[in-house]
């Protein structure tokens, strides 16, 4: 489940990135790498627990689901997290030294 | 249980060759700008720009993978950070490690030197298209 969220979220900001011509200055471009590196790792997971647990692997407990489900969209979570930090700190659109010198 | 540290000190790896290699691009785009070599191709994409997407691949993918051991349990923000070392279950991380660890970073290379290869492919198709068009824009 974490791998299939993880997947969905990769595919859907590669498709951002692509589509829309601010995405690259918006850094989702750091959105597309995490998420991607990340389904390739967890698909590497996923054959090797396949290959312990045949086709068992298809069919797990619902609290196993719940609880894998849970975890990826927290990992889906963690890395918007992470991209707005990085989106503020860079501030490529300067609207946060904007909203600093209004302040003063 | 530490599968993630595999493609994260590969990520490292990467980061200084880089780096390394990133410098002597900008020596040598210098020099061309000086005049003392070939002229520079605008439209590659440099080496070093390439290995930047293989570090971003394992640094993104490990630091999610190091969420999700935290989130089992298997990491902890104390010495010696692993509970597998903590619980005497050393070699079977170190087992881990070895096949889940070194085949994730693998198959993150191999999709890299896809990227690689179809990026190469397309600059040459580019290249070859440029003075054609230039031709009949002339």
């Amino acid at each position: 489940m974490t791998l299939l969220i993880t997947v969905f979220a990769a595919v859907i900001a590669t498709t951002v990135w692509y589509v829309k011509p601010a995405a690259s200055r918006l850094k989702v471009g750091l959105l597309v790498w995490m998420y991607w590196g990340a389904s390739l790792m967890w698909l590497v997971d996923a054959i090797f627990e396949y290959v312990e647990l045949k086709a068992a692997y298809f069919t797990p407990d619902p609290i196993d689901l719940l609880n894998d489900a849970f975890l990826g969209l927290s990992v889906v979570a963690l890395a918007l997290a992470v991209w707005v930090a990085v989106l503020l700190i860079t501030d490529p659109n300067d609207r946060v030294k904007q909203a600093l010198r209004r302040k003063k | 249980m530490a599968c993630f540290a595999v493609p994260a000190v590969e990520a490292v790896a990467v980061t200084a060759v880089a780096f390394i290699l990133q410098k002597r691009e900008t020596a040598r785009a210098t020099q061309v700008v000086a005049g003392t070599d070939s002229p520079i191709e605008e439209h590659k994409t440099t080496l070093s720009r390439k290995l930047k997407w293989l570090r971003n691949l394992l640094f993104g993918g490990a630091f999610l993978l190091a969420f999700e051991h935290v989130w089992h349990g298997e990491v902890v923000p104390w010495f010696p950070f692993l509970t597998a070392v903590e619980s005497g279950e050393a070699a079977a991380m170190l087992h881990e490690m070895a096949t889940v660890g070194v085949m994730m970073a693998g198959v993150i290379t191999l999709v890299w030197v896809g990227m690689v290869l179809v990026s190469n492919a397309l600059e040459k198709r580019a290249a070859k298209l440029q003075p054609r068009t230039a031709d009949e824009n002339a």
